[in-house]
């Protein structure tokens, strides 16, 4: 169309009989076409993911605040870490990435059961990492590592520096927390998708619930991508 | 060339009876709290804010009753720590925020964009729940005792020391700011996603480069005042030193958090102000915004300085006296697109023929109150000047003259303009007149003298003060009460609107603009057909030709 | 944030949709794979100032893998880059401006 104005300002009401032919079951009815609402749930989930980095992004801050503060403390609780039980649950996580974007590729070629399979593998692989770190947490509290009334441990090298590894757990269980929040939700979310994948909701006009499900997905993760070397990977 | 009058354009006659629309579409309570209409949305809105409003009205006056003798001899301290606090969460998390985004942008911007509803109705509707969740625990706070920290919840009082609901309350806070993000999101996507045909970027409404802004700064700011507050929680409940000094944190850091978030947040209080404005504004003079990319780009301008600023709330906190410098340098900076704006409505009256109908008279009020109140910031971001009116009633007057006499004279505003479109119905214009005379006179009254009594000393948050300072004091709540009077009598007359205001055409003030294209009110679907936008923003003569022509074409 | 008149008007189309090679997604993983390694063993080493740095360096380019290639951003409209790039301008001013008073405390230039 060389100029939609003035194509438009001469036959008005086209665009209303272009959306009434082409109806497709998952198009919203205040949007023209697939091709606008794609967009706009993508673009959608973008604004979100950019708020969720300020989100994340401000406990980083204060947790970078203190670690210039107290640079022994937030060794000697890095090294409270487990960083091969890390190492393992960073694997899992970025696989379960990996099976995500598949997904997405499955959903853009219509294939039905790949798609399904790929989102109940994220699924699984999602809560693999989920249930290693309540194994972590268990440990922790068995540890006295628990913040609060709870916190029994005395860090017995330099017990001076207790009350600021008190603080270094403070942040790795806001922060690993919130992650793991984050993860039980899209594990939710990735529940009600197999659903619709399974039922063959998906194909290549219509696959952008799949695609901003990967966004969320891939942003947890790259969350913990920068979770894993701060809170394990202290020298 | 004929001369128009406000009451109607040449060519558009008022219709008979009123055909189906927003309003009359459904009737029961379910249509409305299960409507995806964004219309309905912004009527609920409108309903939650003003009781809201209200809520922190009586605060208000409450103190003002206080502080009308010198003793504090009306509430103890305590319960007057009480009302100063719950006065700004409630007016600032449930009023001012949401007040002009959620219900004049929702409500006008999918119009004004040609567009059916914004992206995600349904994502609009859980905003307005969110909200009331999250009010509901301000309520519950309100009833079970108050919060006594201030507005501001600084540590570690409010996470070690007070004895009153600081979890509930924040938590409440907490909530809300989701509704914000999510609304925030909404308009984004919706602005960039479905305008009209012909509608290119510099052909919209000033309004919408506005609520554009806003919507960035909601973005990016809130998510931080969510996290800070959540760390807030974590410290109350656990008694961890996040932010007390007496367990290894730092309270200086809650406040650069905090700050990263409310100072942007006066930005998501104004910026909207400045939206009707330029509205109002061009419709009033019948004239094209002086300077129109230079309004524009100020939004935009605002929404990115306001976040580099933040630190002047810090400045007797214990920040490093260099990075205070810098945060001074940059409060001068952030002035000036604000001031951009200014110069622009100004010029754009000169030589205008302006017609002084109520939505005017509020704007006329908000060109100078604003200009007052900013420019107080300037002393106030001015670092030597700082240290002494910190915490007096210079500060509380300079965010009043903004907050109240910006934002809240621009939110009526907006409310009488676009009245007759959101209820098919005018407002009585000798009472609204009134109205808007005893809310200019009632502010001054009530805000000025807290400048004269700030700059010698009074200190804020005070229920008792120097027996000196109480002639300014019993002015200014003098002035409270006409004030008071002053919002009161909208809420009554238009509410007879509703059944014995005069109907209203599609565009009785014959401004340009696509709200003005359909019916008032307008049809649940916005428009009949999509329409096609072949003008210039505010270009009189070009959308009164193409009225015309979709009129007898 | 400057904009120009594209897309004022939506015409109908079918969303764009372009599908990567299969192969790039595992190639991306595999890459992600080595840094994480890296990092590991980065770590087992006193490299003095420079362990941050390196740890946080391995993760941007981690974080820069998933952005690009599974979150398909290096195929994204502009507008999604603009998106991307200022949520982490922006928290680069939290950062920098905050820092700015903790760094400068100690100072005594006068």
């Amino acid at each position: 169309m060389a100029n939609p104005t003035l194509h438009h300002l001469q036959h008005p009401g086209e665009l209303e009989e272009e959306a009434r032919a082409h109806h497709h079951p998952f198009l919203q009815h205040h949007f023209e076409d697939l091709g606008q609402q794609h967009e706009a749930s993508t673009l959608g989930m973008w604004f979100f993911v950019a708020q969720e980095i300020l989100f994340f992004g401000g406990v980083f801050c204060a947790y970078a605040v203190y670690r210039v503060m107290y640079p022994e403390a937030w060794s000697a609780g890095a090294h409270h870490q487990n960083w091969r039980i890390g190492l393992v649950n960073t694997i899992v996580l970025i696989g379960s990435s990996l099976t995500m974007a598949l997904a997405v590729w499955a959903a853009q070629g219509g294939k039905r059961k790949l798609t399904t399979l790929m989102l109940v593998l994220t699924l699984l692989l999602g809560g693999i990492f989920v249930g290693v770190k309540g194994f972590e947490y268990r440990e922790h509290i068995h540890e006295g590592l628990f913040p609060g009334a709870s916190f029994t441990y005395v860090h017995h090298e330099n017990p001076a520096l207790t009350p600021a590894i008190q603080l270094f757990m403070v942040f790795y269980f806001t922060m690993t927390g919130l992650h793991a929040l984050h993860m039980i939700i899209g594990a939710g979310l990735l529940l009600w998708f197999i659903k619709r994948a399974w039922r063959g909701d998906f194909g290549p006009e219509y696959y952008s619930p799949v695609e901003i499900m990967g966004l969320y997905w891939h942003f947890v993760d790259i969350v913990w991508i920068f979770l894993f070397p701060l809170l394990y990977l202290i020298h | 060339m004929t001369t128009t009058t406000v009451d109607e354009a040449p060519f558009i006659e008022p219709e008979a009876s009123a055909p189906r629309n927003y309003l009359n579409d459904e009737y029961g309570v379910l249509s409305w709290l299960l409507t995806r209409d964004h219309k309905r949305i912004a009527v609920l809105y409108a309903f939650s804010v003003t009781l809201f409003f209200v809520v922190g009205g009586i605060m208000a006056f409450l103190m003002r009753l206080e502080l009308l003798t010198p003793e504090g001899d009306l509430f103890t301290s305590d319960t007057y720590n009480k009302l100063f606090t719950l006065h700004g969460i409630v007016m600032i998390f449930f009023f001012l925020i949401p007040a002009i985004p959620a219900v004049l942008g929702n409500f006008i911007l999918p119009i004004m964009l040609g567009a059916k509803d914004l992206a995600f109705p349904k994502l609009n509707l859980l905003s307005w729940y969110i909200y009331m969740i999250g009010g509901t625990f301000g309520v519950y706070v309100i009833i079970a005792g108050g919060v006594d920290t201030g507005w501001t919840f600084y540590t570690p009082f409010s996470t070690q020391y007070s004895n009153t609901h600081v979890f509930a309350v924040t938590l409440g806070a907490f909530i809300t700011g989701f509704s914000s993000i999510l609304t925030g999101l909404n308009f984004l996507v919706t602005i960039h996603r479905m305008r009209a045909p012909g509608l290119t970027w510099f052909r919209l409404p000033l309004f919408v480069w506005s609520i554009y802004a806003t919507s960035v700064v909601i973005m990016l700011a809130t998510p931080v005042l969510a996290i800070t507050l959540a760390l807030l929680m974590i410290e109350r409940v656990l008694h961890v030193g996040i932010f007390d000094p007496a367990l290894g944190g730092d309270p200086v850091l809650y406040q650069h958090m905090f700050w990263f978030y409310s100072h942007p947040a006066v930005y998501i209080m104004i910026l909207p102000g400045m939206a009707v404005i330029s509205e109002c504004v061009a419709a009033f003079t019948r004239k094209k915004i002086f300077g129109y990319k230079f309004v524009a780009f100020s939004s935009l301008a605002i929404a990115f300085l306001g976040f580099l600023v933040w630190a002047h709330h810090l400045f007797v906190a214990g920040i490093s006296i260099y990075s205070a410098l810098i945060f001074s340098f940059l409060s001068m900076i952030v002035a000036v697109p604000s001031a951009i704006k200014v110069f622009n409505w100004t010029a754009t009256l000169y030589k205008a023929s302006v017609s002084w109908q109520t939505p005017m008279l509020y704007v006329l009020g908000f060109i100078g109150l604003f200009t007052i109140g900013g420019v107080t910031g300037l002393f106030l971001g001015a670092l030597g000047v700082d240290v002494h009116v910190h915490d007096s009633y210079f500060v509380v007057a300079h965010f009043h003259y903004i907050m109240v006499g910006g934002t809240i004279m621009a939110y009526l505003a907006g409310i009488h303009y676009w009245w007759p479109k959101m209820t098919g119905r005018m407002y009585p214009e000798w009472w609204a007149r009134l109205s808007a005379l005893l809310v200019f006179v009632g502010f001054n009254l009530t805000f000025f003298p807290q400048f004269l009594v700030g700059y010698v000393g009074m200190p804020r948050r005070y229920h008792a003060y120097a027996p000196e300072f109480q002639v300014l004091n019993v002015l200014s709540t003098a002035g409270a009460t006409v004030l008071a009077a002053g919002y009161l009598l909208p809420m009554i007359y238009l509410a007879w609107s509703l059944k014995f205001g005069r109907k209203a055409g599609p565009n009785p003030w014959g401004a340009v603009g696509l709200e003005w294209a359909t019916t008032s009110p307008p049809p649940k679907e916005n428009f009949h057909e999509t329409p096609v936008v072949s003008w210039e923003a505010y270009d009189y003569p070009a959308f009164l030709k193409a009225m015309k022509e979709t009129q007898h074409g | 944030m400057a904009h120009s008149a594209d897309h004022a008007d939506h015409v109908g189309h079918a969303p764009a949709h372009h599908q990567a090679p299969l192969v790039m997604y595992f190639a991306v993983f595999f890459g992600l794979m080595i840094f994480t390694v890296l990092t590991v063993v980065a770590s087992r080493y006193d490299l003095g100032n420079l362990n941050t740095p390196i740890a946080l360096a391995i993760a941007v380019i981690k974080a820069t893998l998933v952005i690009l290639w599974f979150m398909h951003v290096i195929h994204s409209p502009r507008m999604t880059w603009i998106v991307v790039i200022s949520s982490f301008l922006w928290l680069g001013v939290l950062f920098v401006l905050t820092f700015s008073d903790y760094l400068s405390r100690g100072w005594n230039i006068y």
